[in-house]
């Protein structure tokens, strides 16, 4: 029964002191040129997935930075690993490895 | 007649100039405010993008004037009077100079961090801003918190003072982000096991080798840029700093805590150009710094015949860039002379 047109919603702050940095120290051994990621963007424009679906693969690193765990699960099932915005990256970011890593780090997590 | 060329301001510009019009045997009166040359040069432990210690520089600019630039210093120009094809200065001790040519180098001042009160500066203790954190790196005394504590985290917070209409300056004062990244670098220097931040807005790595150093910052020192401009600090009951950020790249708002907070000040126009440009009749920019005759061929030049500027008298100048000018301004200076 809804008695208030009230609901509680999630927060949407990132609370970087609270979040899980687990997964990025686990890529920072793994694939460490996530790190010179300047999030340009290249890679989400060229992306073959994102053409389709609501996905993009800049973000993917930049959660994986804040340590947004939840979102970064769902992101990264959404990459077909066709390796374009590898050839595209400016900074030469391995993404196809960040996606496998990222995935492996997640499965050690559960 | 001799002719004489009063040089205003001893820091790295007025040095420059004053040697290279020396050696090209022209006759220099260096004027400057404090005890010693040098300017905010005094102020550097380590300079960008090499971190060469900036002593060396101080070092070579100084052996260079030797002992032939007529040195004056604790001398403030209280007036100026304009003749025909020359100028009459009159000083604060009393004595007055005449001179053929004047070269304003006089420099800028550091923003006051304080009119942002936003970030807390001179209200939280752990609050600095970069040119204090130099001194420091300087000084060689160990870098905590002022509760005595070793940083965990540390943020560096750009553009401040600058880009901010709010401040009344609309202007890039270009240094401050390739200083970020510097100071940035030595911080995990100190203390590898830091987390550093850098809130940025874009990163103007404009010159030769700064965008290496973006690249080494990030890819060997692990230091992270986080895009969005700090909204607000508070002071937790331990002194250490919680911000309010947005985090643009992924359009939600964040919150983190730091134990030091380093605020990248910009430029400002020092008051003291501003009133030797009054008594001069120079032209002020809308940014407040002065106006050459011409901004792409005639640099150094005033629209007032024999006044000539070098340096941060014009905008934010690095040391490099401000060392060119003041060697273009001795050659206007010296091509001058020769027509009077």
């Amino acid at each position: 029964m809804k008695e208030f047109g009230y609901t509680v919603h999630k927060e949407r702050l990132i609370d970087y002191d609270r979040n899980d940095k687990r997964v990025l120290n686990h890529l920072k051994k793994h694939e460490p040129s996530v790190l010179t990621c300047i999030a340009c963007g290249s890679c989400t424009a060229t992306c073959s997935a994102g053409q389709l679906v609501d996905f993009n693969i800049r973000l993917v690193q930049t959660l994986l930075r804040r340590g947004e765990i939840e979102p970064l699960k769902k992101e990264v099932r959404k990459c077909m690993l066709c390796g374009k915005c590898i050839l595209i990256c400016p900074r030469g970011v391995n993404m196809r490895n960040l996606i496998l890593a990222i995935q492996t780090a997640i499965d050690k997590l559960q | 007649m001799t002719r004489t060329t009063v040089i205003i301001g001893g820091g790295v510009a007025g040095m420059t100039a004053a040697s290279r019009l020396a050696d090209l045997g022209e006759q220099v009166i260096l004027l400057e405010r404090e005890e010693q040359v040098g300017g905010h040069l005094r102020n550097w432990d380590r300079l960008f993008p090499n971190r060469r210690p900036g002593y060396e520089v101080l070092n070579y600019l100084t052996e260079e004037l030797g002992s032939k630039v007529d040195i004056r210093c604790l001398q403030t120009v209280t007036t100026i009077f304009s003749g025909e094809r020359d100028f009459q200065l009159q000083l604060a001790s009393g004595k007055s100079l005449r001179c053929d040519a004047l070269l304003l180098a006089t420099g800028f001042d550091l923003f006051d961090a304080r009119r942002k009160e936003e970030y807390g500066y001179a209200i939280y203790d752990n609050v600095i801003t970069s040119a204090e954190l130099e001194e420091l790196f300087r000084s060689g005394a160990p870098i905590t918190t002022r509760q005595g504590k070793v940083p965990k985290r540390v943020g560096f917070v750009h553009c401040v003072g600058s880009r901010d209409e709010k401040a009344g300056n609309l202007y890039c004062s270009k240094v401050c982000c390739v200083t970020g990244v510097k100071q940035a670098i030595e911080i995990k220097e100190l203390f590898p096991e830091a987390e550093v931040f850098g809130f940025y807005m874009d990163l103007r790595m404009f010159d030769r080798h700064f965008e290496e150093m973006y690249y080494e910052a990030q890819q060997k020192w692990d230091i992270n840029f986080l895009r969005g401009r700090v909204s607000e600090c508070a002071e937790n009951q331990d002194q250490s700093i919680v911000l309010k950020i947005e985090d643009t790249l992924t359009s939600r708002p964040l919150k983190m805590t730091v134990d030091l907070l380093v605020l990248l000040v910009g430029f400002v126009p020092s008051p003291e150009t501003l009133r030797l440009a009054a008594m001069l009749d120079l032209p002020v920019g809308e940014d407040r710094f002065l106006e050459p005759a011409d901004e792409h061929t005639k640099s150094t030049l005033t629209v007032k015949p024999g006044v000539f500027l070098a340096g941060a008298v014009k905008g934010p100048f690095s040391i490099s860039n401000a060392i060119a000018d003041a060697g273009t301004a001795a050659l206007q200076i010296h091509a001058y002379l020769k027509t009077l």
